[in-house]
């Protein structure tokens, strides 16, 4: 038997949650108060599981990197969070979100976490707008609804291009409250560096105090790790600066087993990279290819011509463009899946048709949307054949009012004008679906440590469709850890406070004293940025959209260098008893320095395409989809856990076989 | 493009601090300006100095986190941009840059250009919420019809990115943009009404406690805001504060 045992609860699907529920272990109200939970990270998950566990009665350390809980990086999310409300009549339900997510995911996710999900979604919304989250509404004041990719309905609520945003502050005003009331005590500007298990069981952390350097012990009868996603093993990515995988990493390390981590996002509309100073990526919503339409030149000679700039893009005549997701995927067109659109790009760019600099670039054209708007709305303002001019003028007012901000944000970065030329755009990694291991009540296989949001691996399998990553952290922190971590603290009434005295306490702080005085001690020749752009440059060359067995044995041994040079010639100046970012970001590099060997070795084992991981050597060899990935469910519909042993290569997998019961296997296509 | 840039290093918060003068060479006018400070601690590091902090997080002007007073003016030279979103094509080649922290003593610095703005958290703790458990058994969420004015102006409010521009741009070193905009957003929406009058009057005390300067209507804190929030917010504010001082039994 598998030593993952996923608690998924008996009965049918629809009723597992429900019935799960209602067994369950409580808390009473005066026991709460005896109990201390810590949180780590303050995005949607963390800041959202903080205040309700608070409300609950529950004592609550929250921490997070930053100078406050509404930086984290759930604030960037643009497009909308999904939920199976059915407001626009059109067939929607709770089945069908855990039919298209599980489809979406590749048939790669917990059917069990996914319908609970979905379940779950409604309340979220319901939860937002009591909380004064300030959503799109229609003129007669009922809240409305985009669309996103990969679904038939409109399900995605949205606050103009700052959903995220809007959500975020909503969990913080509720986090505030608690706070005011001193149930939930903040530790801002901390930074979690170990986690410190007694008896086997997660009894508190380690935290750095980024102003001060000093190291601090936190007790508490169970630790909640909401630390996000770790696009930034790539270094490049639309994560933020400080994003960091040292929670999730920490904890895997004292026995969370790491899942599926080769499952990454690569988004197929970022703004593409300028130059080597390039720092990050900055995205440019989906919402977008609802009427952009994406292409590069037919010809070698007129993609040469523009890269000299001899050749304006607007000035080519549509013979000579090539809008491949059309030619390639007429069905679906440019609304293709990310990573459909991501491999597309990819595959015009190498083959040399990439339309900058770098040769890393593809157009999204909005050109024949201006028109299209254009006409209609002269025609609703009945106009007698409007001239070219005032047709432009129409339709461009139109595309402003629907992504003006976007258009706006694209205009500073690259310094043109995306209503008259069109947008350059590139794949850039976004999300990991991958992530810590956790059963169906969410806690990872060290006992007494949950962790939620897009770091654990759960719902999203290996893709994740648009607007569910709200969904996802919101549902985790909201509705699903305060039930089921009181299952596991209804133990735990009796213990009384845990002490920070213990030897246990003394050895992980000792240790992270240890760790910190010999990365200052090195004092090499090279900053941490340039280790970490060579881990990027691995992972996106042999990790990255397109994986093979030569390139990924290669990347694993690229890293294991990166990491023993890293550790014998890295230079962080400063002192440790004070603020040293050079230091933060060096034990962060540290951390993926070593879990990106561990992807490489995921993506090296799976021998199949699925979702955002393609597997050259796994194609459809003919037929209609020939060339298309090609799942293979007889020897992969597993989720693979990774017990940590040392060396990342030397991680051994556990596999959790994933069943699915209510909905049959089939192949995504877009033809 | 080559560049001297004067920037303020300050050890910690008890340091007296001042500016330090560095070169970089060959800049990309494709660069933000945050990339091009990453030059600058690269090179820094190579010479054995210590780099310049800065915070920073999310790069694409939305995190609220980047707080540089650039030549003068918070956020620098353009306009309805955070720091991180503005570009090195805004200078001239051999330019000499004056890089600042915020000033204010209720965002005291704490090293070179980071400053301590958790008086904003102070003021949002004392009232910038609606008291609202999490159950999942609220109303549904159509229950109660918003007329979409009235969403869309809380919308723009909340689009409030907590930097503290308003108050660094400030000669008073007022905070009143960025209580309004939280008082307002709640105040448009029917969710706020319950504790309509006691949120504006505590936020407004805990604004006053941390030592923000008064409105004297000057508008820069408009000019300056990344997120374009009018200063007609301030005057609702005022608004709601008398009305509440008024009605309020205390």
């Amino acid at each position: 038997m598998s030593v993952l045992d996923s608690k998924i609860p008996e009965g049918p699907l629809k009723d597992k949650w429900t019935n799960h529920k209602n067994h369950i272990n409580l808390v009473n109200p005066a026991n709460k108060r005896n109990i201390d939970i810590i949180v780590v990270g303050t995005g949607l998950a963390g800041g959202s599981a903080a205040a309700s566990l608070a409300e609950m009665g529950y004592n609550v350390k929250s921490f997070c990197y930053q100078d406050s809980p509404r930086r984290a990086h759930s604030i960037a999310a643009q497009g909308g969070i999904n939920a199976a409300k059915n407001y626009q009549n059109d067939g929607d339900s709770v089945y069908r979100l855990f039919y298209d997510t599980v489809k979406g995911g590749d048939y790669r996710s917990r059917e069990a976490n996914v319908h609970r999900l979905a379940e779950v979604s409604g309340n979220i919304i319901d939860q937002c707008v009591a909380q004064g989250v300030p959503f799109g509404r229609e003129y007669g004041g009922l809240l409305d609804n985009r669309s996103f990719g990969g679904v038939l309905v409109s399900r995605t609520f949205y606050a103009k291009g700052q959903t995220g945003q809007q959500l975020l502050l909503g969990a913080y005003s509720a986090l505030n409250r608690q706070i005011a009331k001193g149930k939930v005590t903040m530790y801002n500007r901390h930074e979690m560096v170990e986690l410190v298990k007694v008896n086997g069981k997660a009894r508190g952390i380690i935290a750095r105090n980024l102003e001060t350097g000093e190291l601090e012990r936190h007790s508490a009868h169970a630790v909640v790790i909401a630390s996000g996603g770790y696009g930034n093993v790539f270094f490049l990515s639309t994560n933020a600066m400080g994003s960091n995988a040292t929670a999730a990493w920490k904890i895997h390390k004292k026995g969370a087993h790491f899942a599926n981590p080769c499952y990454t996002q690569i988004h197929p509309t970022c703004i593409p990279r300028s130059g080597d100073h390039q720092s990050k990526l900055t995205l440019m919503s989906e919402s977008l290819r609802n009427d952009g339409r994406i292409w590069v030149p037919k010809n070698m000679e007129d993609v040469l011509a523009i890269r000299e700039g001899k050749l304006k893009p607007i000035d080519l005549s549509e013979d000579k463009r090539d809008y491949y997701l059309e030619r390639r995927y007429p069905a679906f067109g440019n609304l293709v899946p990310r990573d459909v659109a991501s491999r597309a790009a990819k595959e015009r760019c190498d083959a040399g048709y990439g339309v900058n600099e770098t040769g890393e670039a593809v157009y999204l054209d909005f050109a024949s949307a201006i028109q299209r708007y254009g006409k209609q709305e002269a025609a609703i303002a009945r106009m007698e054949n409007p001239s070219a001019e005032e047709i432009l003028k129409l339709g461009e007012a139109v595309i402003e009012s629907k992504y003006g901000n976007l258009f706006q944000m694209y205009e500073k970065i690259v310094a043109q004008d995306p209503y008259k030329t069109p947008m350059m755009i590139y794949p850039a990694v976004h999300y990991t679906m991958g992530g810590v291991w956790v059963d169906y009540n969410l806690m990872t296989s060290v006992e007494g440590c949950y962790c939620i949001g897009e770091a654990n691996f759960s719902d999203h399998g290996a893709n994740r469709l648009g607007a569910s990553a709200l969904m996802q952290g919101l549902a985790d922190g909201y509705f699903v850890l305060p039930y089921t971590i009181g299952d596991y603290l209804s133990n735990d009434i009796r213990t009384g406070e845990i002490s920070t005295e213990s030897a246990e306490f003394v050895e992980a702080e000792k240790e992270v004293s240890d760790r910190i005085e010999k990365l200052m001690n090195i004092q090499g020749t090279k900053s941490v940025d340039y280790f970490h752009k060579l881990l990027g440059k691995a992972m996106w060359n042999y990790v990255g959209m397109a994986r093979n067995e030569e390139g990924l044995k290669k990347a694993m041994a690229e890293i294991k260098q990166i990491r023993t040079d890293f550790w014998n010639d890295v230079r962080i100046p400063g002192d440790k008893n004070s603020l040293n970012p050079e230091l933060e970001k060096a034990g962060r590099v540290a951390d993926f320095l070593e879990l990106g060997e561990l992807f490489a070795k995921d993506a090296l084992h799976r021998n199949e395409s699925c979702g955002g991981h393609f597997r050259e050597e796994s194609v459809e060899l003919d037929g209609l989809q020939k060339g298309e990935a090609k799942r293979n469910d007889n020897d992969y519909a597993y989720v693979a856990a990774w017990e940590y042993k040392g060396e990342p290569a030397d991680a051994v997998m556990h596999k959790e076989e994933l069943e699915f019961k209510d909905i049959e296997l089939k192949q995504r296509s877009y033809k | 493009m080559d560049l001297t840039l004067k920037v303020w290093r300050q050890k910690n918060r008890e340091d007296k601090g001042g500016l330090e003068t560095y070169k970089v060479k060959g800049i990309s006018e494709h660069a933000s300006f945050l990339e091009m400070l990453d030059v600058m601690n690269e090179q820094l590091i190579m010479e054995g100095k210590e780099p310049v902090a800065f915070d920073h997080d999310c790069r694409e002007g939305i995190c609220g986190t980047c707080s540089l007073y650039i030549n003068g003016e918070a956020h620098g030279p353009d306009r309805k941009v955070t720091t991180c979103q503005l570009h090195m094509r805004m200078f001239k080649d051999g330019e000499t840059i004056y890089i600042e922290p915020w000033r204010s003593s209720a965002m005291p610095v704490i090293k070179d250009l980071i400053v301590d703005r958790s008086s904003f958290e102070r003021i949002q703790q004392s009232g910038g919420f609606i008291s609202v458990n999490t159950s999942g058994n609220t109303q549904d969420a159509n229950a109660l019809p918003i007329p979409k004015m009235n969403a869309d102006k809380a919308f723009d409010v909340a689009a409030c990115i907590g930097c503290g521009a308003c108050v660094a741009t400030c000669k008073n070193s007022s905070a009143m943009l960025f209580v309004a905009a939280k008082v307002s957003q709640f105040a448009y929406l029917p969710q706020g009404q319950v504790e309509r009058e006691q949120r504006v009057l505590n936020m407004v005390e805990q604004m006053d406690k941390e030592g923000f300067g008064n409105c004297t209507n000057t508008g820069a804190c408009e000019v300056e805001c990344p997120k374009s929030i009018s200063i007609e917010y301030i005057a609702k504010m005022n608004r709601e504060y008398l009305s509440a001082s008024i009605s309020s039994e205390e």
